[in-house]
């Protein structure tokens, strides 16, 4: 019977897609768990997790240690930051590939892409003695131009797309009516293509957000965003879970709450052009 | 004056050349129509006028002075596209202004020539909708306001009536006439469709393959096709191409005689055919006679009243005043 092999592969993929749902977010789940725990309770084994007391404490500790905010503002800054000055760079740039495509835009396209595909940390030696050379080390200017480059092929990637999507000849009409290149992209491009803009600058601030290897190995105090508080609370024995949890928590909550909120815009951007 | 000259303007996409040099004046206020068969060019030699494309070779003047190397935004030119093109973020007002706002006009001045505009095409309530919420035809009445509020120099129309219902583009062919009548400017119009052709122009641009084959009014194209492809194209329904026997017999390769010019009887005529399809108009009705000396079926216009039954035999004679004679290059003979 058709109906009951459906409710019985309906059951079948809703308890597939729990479980992996739940493996995917189990950790996410323990990390909160254990930064409410004390630091005994959160390794004991057997295992007291559940059993044992809540305790702010660890929150407060992490907060005392280091300066969370300074941190925070610096995450709002690098990953804020590197996506305006992206998108200031990938509109024109996907304008031209998209509207006045030449031979080579095809092969370019695939070339940006390509150098995602470079392992960071060839380019490290040589981009930390630039920043030595030019003192951006340890600054948030540095960490803002290197995010904005290396997710710049994704942004203007993804405007290119919601760009294609704009029929020329309405560009052609401003064109018509007197509008220039500037006003063109201003007037009419940009406010047509706001969804793609604004789902391609949370995808992007997202990333950076999360980026690590180049904030990581770029900063040491004044510019350190969230990603290298969190770093300094790991250690090698591994002894102090319950700070190091705390830590993370707080710093995966600003861009957790964020996607929260967006993640409707975030879909809709993202299968632009699929449905239409 | 020339408003508008091509001097052997020529367009190629690579390799392809979609329009050899060609010659092509237009006078101050005339209302010139590009007709041809889809592919023709006709669209791409719009194009080129309004600095949507570069041409490849030759010289674009407006006004006497050179316009080839001006971009579009400053040639003074204003478009109607097929889909509208209309600014889907702005309202009406909005979209109608925006050719002033570039322009530079102050606040006020916009305001009053968007309501004239607006007064004019009927649009007046509205002015605060976005194009989303409007029908075809009142879309096309926003773009139509778009090009006349900055007073251009001309106008340029690719096939605005093309997405639009037939009752519909009756009812709008009439107002861009209207208009025309009104403001005397240029107006530059692309189609397809050779009614509108016939309907509109002060002067037809026939094209086939980027070449022009007749310039004309739409009287001259209709009484003297200069070849078989301006015969066949201009009319409706089509002139009546006839080679063999009979076009020998008037010393021609190719003879052509509209439907309109046969008279059609069950008694005697010159030529004997069958009935087969007719087409019943009400005011006129048209036969379509299989006739054993010529290969295609002859149409033949008659009065609304007549009806012949399917199969029976007439006899068709041609008015020889109105017959049209073309040699083995399909160029008319005189």
């Amino acid at each position: 019977m058709a109906r009951a092999t459906t409710i019985r592969q309906k059951t079948i993929t809703t308890i597939i897609a729990w479980t992996v749902a739940m493996v995917i977010f189990f950790p996410i789940l323990w990390i909160v768990v254990l930064s409410f725990k004390s630091e005994g309770d959160a390794i004991s084994t057997p295992m007291r997790v559940l059993t044992s007391a809540w305790t702010f404490d660890s929150y407060a500790v992490v907060q005392d240690r280091s300066d969370y905010f300074k941190h925070f503002f610096n995450s709002v800054i690098v990953a804020v930051g590197s996506t305006l000055l992206g998108i200031l760079v990938a509109v024109p740039a996907a304008w031209s590939m998209a509207f006045v495509p030449s031979q080579r835009t095809r092969g370019i396209l695939m070339w940006m892409l390509s150098t995602k595909m470079l392992p960071a940390v060839g380019v490290l030696y040589p981009i930390y003695l630039l920043f030595i050379e030019l003192g951006l080390l340890d600054s948030r200017t540095g960490l803002v131009i290197v995010l904005m480059l290396i997710n710049l092929p994704i942004i203007v990637w993804m405007l290119y797309t919601y760009f294609r999507e704009i029929p020329a000849e309405i560009l052609e009409a401003a064109r018509m009516d007197g509008a220039g290149m500037r006003a063109e992209l201003l007037y009419v491009l940009t406010p047509m293509a706001i969804p793609g803009i604004a789902s391609t600058m949370l995808l992007n601030i997202i990333l950076a957000w999360n980026e690590a290897f180049w904030t990581l190995n770029l900063t040491a105090a004044k510019a350190a965003p969230l990603t290298a508080f969190i770093a300094s609370y790991s250690s090698p024995e591994g002894l102090f879970y319950a700070k190091l949890s705390a830590a993370s928590v707080m710093a995966i909550a600003p861009i957790l709450v964020m996607g929260w909120f967006s993640q409707k815009q975030l879909v809709r951007g993202l299968t632009f052009g699929a449905v239409k | 004056m020339k408003q508008i000259q091509l001097r052997q303007v020529s367009k190629s996409f690579g390799d392809v050349e979609v329009i050899p040099p060609l010659d092509l004046e237009i006078e101050d206020g005339e209302f010139v129509v590009f007709v041809g068969p889809s592919g023709c060019g006709k669209s791409t030699l719009l194009r080129l006028i309004a600095g949507l494309e570069d041409v490849t070779s030759g010289q674009v003047l407006i006004d006497g002075a050179d316009a080839t190397a001006i971009p579009p935004a400053r040639r003074g030119l204003a478009m109607v596209f097929q889909s509208y093109a209309l600014y889907p973020h702005m309202s009406v007002r909005r979209n109608i202004a925006f050719p002033l706002r570039m322009a530079g006009l102050d606040r006020a001045e916009q305001e009053r020539r968007v309501d004239e505009a607006a007064k004019v095409l009927n649009l007046t309530e509205y002015l605060d909708r976005r194009p989303g919420q409007l029908s075809g035809g009142q879309r096309q009445r926003v773009a139509i306001g778009r090009a006349i509020v900055r007073e251009p120099t001309a106008f340029l129309f690719d096939e605005p009536l093309s997405n639009l219902d037939a009752a519909l583009r009756v009812g709008m062919r009439l107002e861009i006439s209207e208009l025309h009548k009104r403001l005397s400017t240029t107006m530059i119009y692309v189609t397809h469709d050779q009614v509108e052709a016939m309907t509109m122009a002060d002067k037809i641009v026939v094209l086939q393959h980027g070449v022009i084959e007749q310039v004309g009014s739409p009287l001259e194209l209709y009484r003297a096709p200069r070849n078989t492809f301006v015969a066949g194209f201009i009319g409706s329904p089509r002139m009546n191409l006839l080679e063999g026997a009979e076009a020998a017999r008037h010393k021609a390769h190719t003879i052509g005689i509209r439907p309109e010019h046969i008279a059609i009887s069950t008694r005697k005529g010159d030529w004997q055919g069958v009935v087969g399809v007719s087409e019943h108009l009400g005011s006129d009705t048209f036969f379509h006679i299989n006739c054993p000396d010529f290969a295609a079926p002859l149409t033949v216009r008659a009065d609304g009243e007549l009806d012949l039954s399917y199969g029976s035999t007439v006899f068709l004679t041609p008015d020889l005043a109105h017959l049209h004679r073309f040699d083995d290059n399909g160029l008319r003979l005189t």
